[in-house]
């Protein structure tokens, strides 16, 4: 499942092409807008760029459930004989695949535009591993839940965000720790953001089936 | 026992009645062919017995699995060809054929011969997003066969389909028959449909109604 899930986007390079610059101009957009010259970017640049990382998930869950929207192959997904929590377990690490890689590339972005040095880059990789595991699982369930709706586009940002808050919150109080080398001070956002994949995950391998079944 | 069993079922599409008495016995082997009018309910009483969809009243067995319980249970021995193809546009014929079969357990292997039943061999490394809807056809038709279902679940099969196309269709449905696999079609292309089938329930207004040498009389199992 996330084999073919990241062959299709490897071909359509709707991630690259489409998911990874809206990620770059969003963080080029707060630049312009904070001015970097005064200095309130660094101390902000963990907020902004988890933020940009929440709204190009949107857009990630998006494009994961219009292609099976697409020539009715949700029916046929249905149909596949597939075990539901395989599907949602395939669907999660596609989304978190092209999430890192698009983290890896933004990461870049705010040390460039940002003006940030980062003193723990090993922690700073354990935070984004654990936020994206949280976050591709949260994508996944919510994703599917709209599915079937005509009103996805609007409705999964709606029910999604206030979900992910606590991840928003982890991930960037862990990311600050990581820049400014107090990792100690990050360790219980790290297990924050832990319990959250953890648990979301748990929930989606539970409850994607009937979701699915709705949709 | 029949392959499918309903009795009485009536079935809501956004709340409003789209199958309002349907009784229905096919036994194993037998090739239905459902008929009537745009909109008279053929769909959805296919979507009923794939388990695509729920009944809101009445009784629905297939394959000998009661579907008020688990609408998921009876689909690893059912396939449907639906109006669309179910498949990826960014994916190749042969890696989507692939994909749903291997998902059933059936081998690679098994995709090819589907493939080269409905002779889409020299397509197989076309995307699907580029194939016609005649093609797409074919490949929906492919992907049913090649996980050798029990019960075979079609809607209007021959649509898009070139004459080439037709009548490798009804090989491919004769051969299911004389498989002991049970067919059941929906159609509007009736002459081609009743030679390949053992007998026509036509429905009107979301209730069944079987057609006997060119009359229709009122379904009922209990009395059949």
């Amino acid at each position: 499942m996330a084999g073919k899930d990241l062959r299709i986007e490897a071909r359509s390079r709707v991630t690259i092409r489409q998911i990874i610059p809206f990620g770059l101009i969003t963080l080029v957009l707060f630049a312009f807008a904070l001015d970097p010259d005064r200095g309130i970017l660094r101390h902000v640049a963990p907020g902004l760029f988890w933020i940009t990382i929440l709204l190009a998930l949107l857009l990630a869950i998006s494009r994961a459930y219009s292609i099976e929207s697409d020539n009715g192959a949700t029916d046929s997904l249905r149909m596949s004989g597939l075990d539901p929590s395989g599907i949602f377990l395939g669907k999660a690490i596609a989304i978190a695949v092209e999430l890192m890689l698009l983290e890896i590339v933004l990461a870049v972005g705010v040390v460039v535009l940002f003006n940030v040095s980062i003193a723990s880059i090993g922690f700073l990789v354990l935070t984004a591993l654990a936020a994206t595991v949280g976050l591709a699982a949260i994508g996944t369930l919510y994703g599917v839940l709209a599915s079937g709706l005509r009103v996805r586009e609007t409705l999964v940002p709606v029910l999604l965000l206030p979900v992910v808050a606590p991840i928003l919150l982890g991930a960037t109080r862990a990311w600050e720790a990581a820049i400014d080398g107090s990792v100690s001070d990050g360790w219980p956002w790290i297990g924050i953001l832990v319990v959250s994949a953890m648990l979301f995950t748990a929930i989606g391998m539970l409850g994607f089936g009937s979701l699915l079944e709705e949709s | 026992m029949p392959v499918v069993l309903l009795n009485s079922v009536v079935c809501l599409i956004d709340r409003f009645p789209a199958l309002t008495d349907v009784n229905l016995e096919v036994n194993q082997g037998e090739v239905v062919l459902l008929s009537g009018g745009n909109g008279a309910g053929k769909t959805t009483l296919l979507r009923l017995i794939a388990g695509l969809i729920p009944a809101f009243s009445g009784e629905v067995t297939v394959l000998g699995r009661d579907l008020r319980h688990n609408r998921r249970a009876h689909r690893s021995e059912v396939a449907l060809v639906a109006h669309e193809t179910g498949c990826y546009d960014d994916l190749t014929v042969r890696e989507n054929l692939h994909f749903f079969t291997r998902a059933r357990g059936k081998t690679a292997a098994q995709a090819d011969v589907a493939l080269d039943q409905m002779e889409l061999g020299r397509l197989a490394d076309t995307h699907h997003g580029k194939l016609s809807a005649g093609q797409r056809r074919r490949l929906s038709i492919a992907k049913a066969l090649a996980v050798s279902p029990r019960l075979l679940l079609l809607d209007e099969p021959h649509a898009g389909l070139d004459a080439q196309g037709r009548a490798v269709l009804d090989g491919v449905l004769s051969a299911a028959a004389s498989d002991d696999r049970t067919v059941i079609l929906a159609s509007h292309e009736l002459d081609r449909s009743r030679a390949l089938a053992d007998r026509e329930i036509e429905i009107v207004s979301g209730k069944t109604l079987e057609r006997i040498t060119g009359e229709t009389s009122p379904v009922n199992p209990a009395q059949s």
